[in-house]
């Protein structure tokens, strides 16, 4: 018999820490990973194929179900592209209410990501806390978009209606939650020997690494490279807001907690300058045959209503060529490439999905770590399955 | 009058399957695996909040071989359906499967080529739970009509269903 | 900023771009796809534009359309400059038949699963790629479903009630 020097493992797709439908190949040298492939593609959803055969308005209900931590990050580089294709400028309102629609999204996909990545190292009770605190911002959702996920709150050219009467209330109900919440969880974490042990020092990666293999997001500002698209190419008027970018220095795991947990807190500084500068105006822009008319135009004037109507049925048709509009969504760079062929359906609508790129480094964050570590690396890469397969 | 007079206060007299299905009932195990965006919502229904251990059922078993109820919370890819089977069968009977949200029940609005038109094509399915995804209330309602499902089941009809795949 | 790019790819690459895109803003130049390498190792190599990211790969299918007399699928390479946060594309046609190019792997670790993606969904070749396989579709899927001929609803028999029906084909 020849003699047989390493194990492979099958991890998943059915397991519970893999954060979804993830599969992962292990061969193992004891408890050494020597090889680590990830299998992928177990929630394909076809979403790219899908939104070729569908209006540009329709195609945003796909987003939403694409990184469904985060929809109205979606939502956003979405309809900030479809904006740029069509050469659409949207209110100053807009952009204020969709910068903290976008933060507060921000802050739910960390707090989800928060409570199962310490579930993964042990610290059972910490999901509670984060879905305590989820539940607070999912109701600015419902109140929004009467949803509590997919909201398709944000539209082109605007939003799907008027901002709820006690928005402000309820997002300032949030930040002094969330912050309350934020202390808790530092204090069951940050100092916590166990975590600190299961995550300093592993999932190692360095800045060049990091750009050689096209991280973004957390990933690569943990590393310690200050690229954040928020402040590098601002989009939806970031320029306006004041606040800093967190990053890490060595690049492991636990530089990638505190960095979000930073990141959450910006978020916070956002949401409570952007409410209290909120413009007075329209929420939505007025472009004649692309973006709808206000609901309050249709029911009594004659041209809406015809619009209106037209847009429903047939759609804009939008000029020949692409155009790329990459936001900071909460896992890294998401980028949309939209592609109009003359018709009304646009001819290729390309995702860049952050957490797709991210776990092709899975195999560079593990191999030659230990067996337990990789739970770690796959958590703190925070990957939606829903995005890296679409 | 008759011999319910003669026996002690601890016992107490049912028919079979009663007992059998309020025991069936009571200690209903889901097994753990979210496969999109439902599964949040179903994380969102054991979390505080919505609390699904009040009705004795928070324990996810992570193994198919420990588990009695399959929530199906997601779309099913044509590349995760074999999986999904697979997970099926390895569990123990008696077994329920609930659809959670649209996807998992006929497509929802991914009518392409990577989704499996609802995951009845390949097991059967007990109950389906509408929306996009289902709020946790309508989870837990679910749930809540699938145990009166169980209530009105009957050893006799399952006998023959069960001898067939054991024999 | 722009100028700069213009100028570098232009000195260097002259013969090999073709023509240049100004489409709302966003800078591209369409090149020929056998510079493809040497350009890119051009930029990773310089120190003043530090194109270091590769951001993204795609491509596009231009079947039935006026375009498609370029060349049927359209590439685009998304470049990204870290330190000017400058990006711009690099694009290029390939033919219908055996579409097929030079893999980036050995610059960019992470073009891998790019590379990957776009083969299973478009069916391009990438010539030089260590590990070229299917990487989100099932394998028994045949085909390849980003294509424009692809339909979009088909049932694959594997669970098919429509096994010896013609499909009923939704584009």
């Amino acid at each position: 018999m020849p003699e047989q020097k390493t194990v492979t493992l099958n991890m998943g797709p059915q397991h519970p820490s893999t954060h979804g439908v993830l599969r992962v190949l292990l061969e193992l040298d004891g408890e050494r990973v020597v090889k680590a492939t990830p299998v992928v593609g177990y929630l394909h959803t076809g979403i790219e194929k899908t939104m070729e055969s569908k209006l540009y308005y329709q195609a945003l209900v796909c987003t939403d179900r694409m990184d469904y931590l985060a929809p109205m990050s979606n939502n956003l580089g979405y309809c900030l592209a479809v904006e740029k294709l069509m050469d659409i400028e949207v209110p100053e309102k807009v952009q204020w209410a969709r910068v903290c629609l976008a933060e507060l999204t921000r802050i739910k996909s960390h707090l989800v990501w928060l409570g199962t990545h310490s579930i993964d190292l042990g610290a059972m009770s910490m999901l509670l806390y984060t879905f305590r605190d989820r539940e607070s911002i999912i109701d600015v959702y419902e109140a929004c978009g009467g949803q509590r996920m997919m909201t398709s709150y944000i539209r082109i050219g605007g939003l799907a209606h008027e901002l709820p009467v006690d928005f402000d209330k309820k997002v300032r109900r949030v930040v002094k939650q969330v912050n309350e919440g934020l202390v808790d969880y530092e204090n069951l974490l940050t100092n916590n020997e166990i975590f600190i042990n299961r995550t300093r020092n592993v999932a190692v990666i360095s800045a060049e690494d990091a750009i050689a293999w096209s991280l973004s997001g957390p990933m690569l500002r943990g590393s310690g490279v200050k690229h954040d698209l928020r402040k590098a190419n601002p989009y939806s008027g970031y320029e306006n807001f004041d606040f800093e970018i967190a990053y890490g220095e060595k690049g492991d795991a636990y530089d990638r907690y505190l960095l979000r947990l930073k990141e959450m807190r910006q978020s916070l500084r956002i949401i409570s300058q952007a409410l209290d500068g909120m413009p007075e105006g329209p929420y939505r822009a007025r472009v004649p045959g692309v973006v709808l008319p206000p609901k309050e135009d249709v029911l009594y004037k004659m041209e809406s209503m015809i619009f209106h109507f037209k847009i429903i049925t047939e759609g804009f048709k939008a000029p020949v060529g692409s155009v790329y509009q990459a936001i900071e969504s909460p896992k890294g760079e998401l980028g949309f490439l939209i592609t109009g062929d003359g018709s009304n359906r646009p001819r290729r609508v390309r995702v860049r999905p952050p957490s797709f790129v991210n776990l092709a480094s899975l195999p560079r964050l593990v191999e030659g770590g230990m067996f337990s570590d990789v739970v770690c690396a796959i958590g703190s890469i925070d990957i939606v399955l829903g995005e890296v397969d679409r | 009058m008759g011999i319910e007079e003669k026996i002690p206060d601890s016992i107490i007299l049912t028919t079979l399957d009663k007992m059998v299905n309020w025991s069936h009932r009571r200690s209903m195990w889901p097994l753990g695996f979210g496969l999109a965006c439902c599964a949040i919502e179903m994380m969102s229904t054991f979390a505080p909040h919505f609390d699904l251990a009040r009705y004795g059922m928070e324990v996810m078993r992570p193994s198919p071989r420990q588990a009695d109820l399959m929530i199906v919370a997601g779309r099913v890819s044509m590349k995760m359906a074999p999986v999904i089977k697979t997970l099926y069968e390895q569990m123990p009977n008696p077994k329920w499967v609930l659809a959670m949200g649209a996807c998992a029940s006929c497509g929802g609005v991914f009518n392409n080529y990577a989704i499996l038109q609802g995951v009845d094509r390949i097991i059967p399915v007990d109950i389906y739970v509408p929306g996009c995804p289902p709020r946790p209330e309508q989870l837990m309602d679910g749930i809540l009509k699938l145990y009166d499902k169980v209530d009105k089941e009957s050893l006799k009809d399952k006998r023959e269903d069960w001898g067939r795949r054991v024999g | 900023m722009e100028e700069q790019f213009r100028g570098f790819i232009k000195d260097q690459f002259g013969e090999a771009v073709i023509r240049e895109d100004d489409f709302r803003g966003e800078q591209s130049f369409y090149i020929k796809p056998e510079a493809l390498i040497d350009i890119c190792q051009a930029f990773l190599e310089d120190n003043e534009l530090q194109v270091r990211f590769l951001s993204d790969l795609t491509a596009i299918d231009w079947l039935g359309h006026e375009r498609e007399s370029e060349g049927r699928f359209e590439l685009i390479y998304n470049l990204y400059s870290l330190t000017h946060a400058h990006r711009f594309f690099l694009k290029m046609h390939l033919p219908a038949e055996a579409p097929k190019l030079a893999s980036l792997c050995d610059l960019w670790p992470g073009a891998n699963w790019m590379e990957r993606e776009v083969y299973d969904l478009f069916g391009i070749e990438f010539v030089g790629h260590p590990d070229l396989t299917k990487i989100l579709t099932p394998d028994d899927l045949e085909g390849h479903p980003l294509r424009r001929d692809f339909p979009l609803t088909y049932e694959q028999p594997q669970f098919s009630w429509n096994k010896d029906e013609p499909p009923e084909v939704i584009r």
